[in-house]
């Protein structure tokens, strides 16, 4: 019975890599995508248009098992009709933190282009004013305001994200949910294992959380709040 | 690919069936959520602090808990429990929680309470203090004021939010596959896939009636916005 | 900042890095032990789906080795074939559709030889046939398949006990509740949910008659190993045009059966000949 607690805290490790692996790729398609919104450009606003509505659009799962079943055999034809007798594999892990990775990275677009939109305007020009160039301007001066705007809705983001991995269960990765859900069927007993693995997620969150806040205190310095 | 399979009248019937279970089920569940949800934000914003902690520790455990693993706590968890197997064959309540669909219902149901009862604590709170004093000085008790003044303006505020939250419960009535009978859009689609091998154009079926009904939701909701948050619009002329 | 970006991609690198392991390993069966000893050469590896929900044929130890007749007799394969079994688990009704992306070479899962599943797949030689029955209640009055007319059964998805139930039982009026897995029939059995199974004879007596769960449930009706549903016996499933392969594990098959290894794996589980006629 022990060696079932052991491989769900075993999968409860695997979880959280999925969600840190996910955030990355997360992270980085929120910024091109901002970007995109905000350069004024028409085909690059309505690409990340397209992008940021599909993803909101279709439920999570969905997108996962058309990339888990669709996308090998996607793959796989592909490399028929090129010739190659290379077989592509794209394993329970990697499909869950590239769908999950795509789809927070759309609602990270969104929270980042609301963060960037938030900073005082003369910040930037000033930077320009200075002969900073583009990249420079970004590292230096919007990037670290950035951060402050846009932490509330990263947490919320990376909680929802932290939760969506459970359903990387359903294509068969092995982590806690999944080990949960064979302990519970083999000894059939599912309250018990479905608690744990319940208040696992609940460890993880909560101490995401204080993380967080802690992140949102230190960004926070010398920021005037008004008394209420 | 081989979409004529789709197109054919025993598929289009399974995800007709399909769009029938998920739209009940999206509908069933929001009704008695936001019924909670109303109950548990009155407690979130009571005077009392016991009520406070505890629908407070119900709404932290239900944010930081996935979804799904509410649904199998609820399907197959309290299945286990001897109280209950004693009771669902004749006793009332109980006798539900045999059906798959009651248990999809209820799970859901209280994990949108969950969410909207914080979204509209957050709402209540930040009503105007001078709209809290006016019905003050007027005479209104408290339940006269939370009637006729805080509900109706924290229920409009609520609603850009709000609306989020539905087309998040649309998707998550996708995990209602995961119950045994429950046949929503996505079962559905995972039906066709394995009886016919055919990945793509099953799940693309799927995402696109998904999307249909996103599109129809969020336009919804964009007229239920002009009409009754239309006072905190900016002003168009 | 720096340490901001600087320790979300050194907590990103590691993440990539540490948690690539999604394949269960193989058992450590003698005969893979003896095999690695002398030889440096690194076998091949032959990539084999099982569902482990199917006691006592296909499934797990609490420490999430996979283990059962049909591991067992994989195993022996392997080393028939000099090749190194690497074990993808899949859920049942996305066996044949995963085979076909290639997310795997075999499946040695208890998978019926059904000319439904034919069309789409070869299959090696029979490795073992036994029959399905219905199991409900032993006090559930029971003169015919009507007898069973109101009752919920719980099935497989995707298996030949489903098209069973769907085709015999359905239509005189039972609710046949389709399952993911075998042993989530078995919990809503023990919870009261469902009032019995269709399911292969050996499989139900290892898996829950013979567990405390099981009590007072057993067989009804008769034995059911109708060739339209349920086949010609249990083999080992391939991509269709992997004929190198198919005759190989034929040749394997064949040898452990004359050799005794298939006795002695036979024995391990059974105490009768699962082989069949």
């Amino acid at each position: 019975m022990s060696g079932y607690y052991a491989s769900i805290l075993q999968g409860a490790l695997l979880t959280v890599g999925v969600s840190l692996a996910a955030l990355v790729f997360a992270v980085l398609l929120g910024l091109a995508g901002a970007a995109a919104k905000l350069s004024g450009r028409p085909v690059l606003v309505t690409l990340a248009t397209v992008y940021t509505t599909l993803v909101r659009g279709v439920p999570e799962l969905v997108l996962m098992l058309l990339i888990f079943y669709g996308g090998t055999i996607g793959l796989n034809n592909l490399l028929e009709a090129l010739g190659s007798k290379a077989t592509v594999d794209i394993n329970p892990f990697a499909a869950g933190v590239l769908t999950i990775g795509f789809i927070y990275g759309a609602y990270m677009t969104e929270t980042f282009r609301g963060a960037i939109l938030s900073i005082p305007k003369g910040q930037m020009e000033a930077a320009w004013a200075f002969g900073m160039g583009r990249v420079r301007t970004f590292l230096r001066i919007t990037a670290p305001q950035m951060v402050r705007y846009a932490l509330p809705g990263f947490t919320n983001n990376w909680l929802v994200l932290i939760k969506a991995t459970a359903l990387i269960s359903l294509i068969g990765l092995q982590e806690m949910t999944y080990l949960a859900k064979q302990a519970s069927s083999a000894t059939r007993e599912p309250f018990t294992f479905f608690i744990f693995a319940a208040g696992l997620f609940l460890v993880y969150t909560s101490v995401s959380l204080w993380v967080l806040r802690k992140l949102e205190r230190r960004f926070s310095m010398g920021v005037k709040r008004g008394r209420v | 690919m081989k979409w004529q399979i789709i197109f054919e009248p025993d598929t289009l019937a399974l995800y007709g069936e399909g769009v029938v279970t998920t739209l009940t089920l999206l509908l069933s569940s929001l009704g008695v959520g936001a019924v909670l949800a109303v109950f548990f934000a009155l407690a979130l914003t009571s005077s009392l602090a016991p009520l406070r902690a505890l629908v407070g520790a119900y709404t932290y455990v239900i944010r930081g808990t996935p979804l799904l693993i509410q649904v199998y706590l609820i399907y197959y968890g309290l299945a286990q429990l001897e109280w209950i197997q004693t009771r669902w064959n004749d006793v009332w309540p109980w006798t539900h929680f045999k059906d798959p669909f009651f248990c999809a219902l209820l799970a859901f149901s209280l994990n949108t309470a969950g969410y909207t009862a914080e979204m509209l604590a957050g709402a209540i709170r930040e009503t105007a203090a001078g709209e809290i004093e006016a019905a003050q000085a007027m005479g209104m008790s408290r339940f006269q004021a939370m009637r006729r003044i805080v509900l109706p303006s924290a229920l409009r505020r609520t609603l850009p939010a709000y609306s989020n939250e539905v087309v998040m419960m649309l998707h998550s009535t996708s995990l209602a596959s995961t119950v045994p009978a429950m046949l929503d859009v996505t079962a559905a689609a995972s039906r066709i896939y394995s009886d016919f091998y055919l990945p793509f154009e099953a799940y693309l079926a799927a995402a696109a009636i998904y999307l249909c009904i996103t599109f129809s939701l969020v336009g919804l909701f964009k007229l239920a916005e002009r009409r009754f948050l239309g006072h905190l619009a900016p002003r168009r002329h | 900042m720096k340490i901001l970006f600087l320790s979300l991609s050194l907590i990103g690198a590691a993440a990539l890095v540490g948690c690539g392991k999604t394949e269960t390993p193989a058992p450590a069966a003698p005969a893979s032990e003896t095999s690695a000893a002398p030889a440096p050469a690194v076998l091949p590896e032959l990539k084999v789906a099982i569902d482990p929900t199917y006691e006592p044929f296909t499934f797990k130890t609490s420490d999430g080795k996979p283990t059962g007749f049909d591991v067992d007799i994989a195993e022996a394969l392997c080393n028939e074939i000099k090749r190194k079994c690497v074990y993808v688990e899949q859920v049942w009704d996305s066996m044949i559709p995963g085979l076909q992306a290639k997310k795997y070479d075999v499946i040695i899962s208890s998978m019926s030889i059904t000319d439904d599943r034919k069309k789409v797949v070869d299959f090696t030689d029979k490795y073992y046939n036994t029959p399905s029955r219905i199991v409900v209640r032993t006090d559930t009055p029971f003169t015919d398949l009507n007898s069973l007319k109101g009752k919920s059964i719980g099935v497989l998805k995707g298996s030949t006990q489903e098209k069973y139930a769907m085709g015999d039982l359905k239509p005189v009026g039972v609710r046949v509740v389709p399952y993911e897995a075998q042993d989530q029939v078995y919990l809503d059995i023990k919870s009261g949910r469902l009032d019995g199974t269709v399911a292969d004879s050996v499989e139900v007596t290892g898996g829950f008659l013979r567990k405390p769960e099981g009590q007072g449930y057993g067989f009804v009706g008769p034995v059911l190993n109708d060739v339209k549903y349920f086949g010609y016996g249990v083999g080992i499933a391939l991509r269709q045009g992997e004929t190198a392969l198919r005759d190989e594990l034929n040749a394997g098959i064949k040898a452990i059966r004359a050799n005794g290894v298939y006795e002695s794996i036979s024995k391990k589980y059974f105490d009768f000949d699962v082989y069949g006629e």
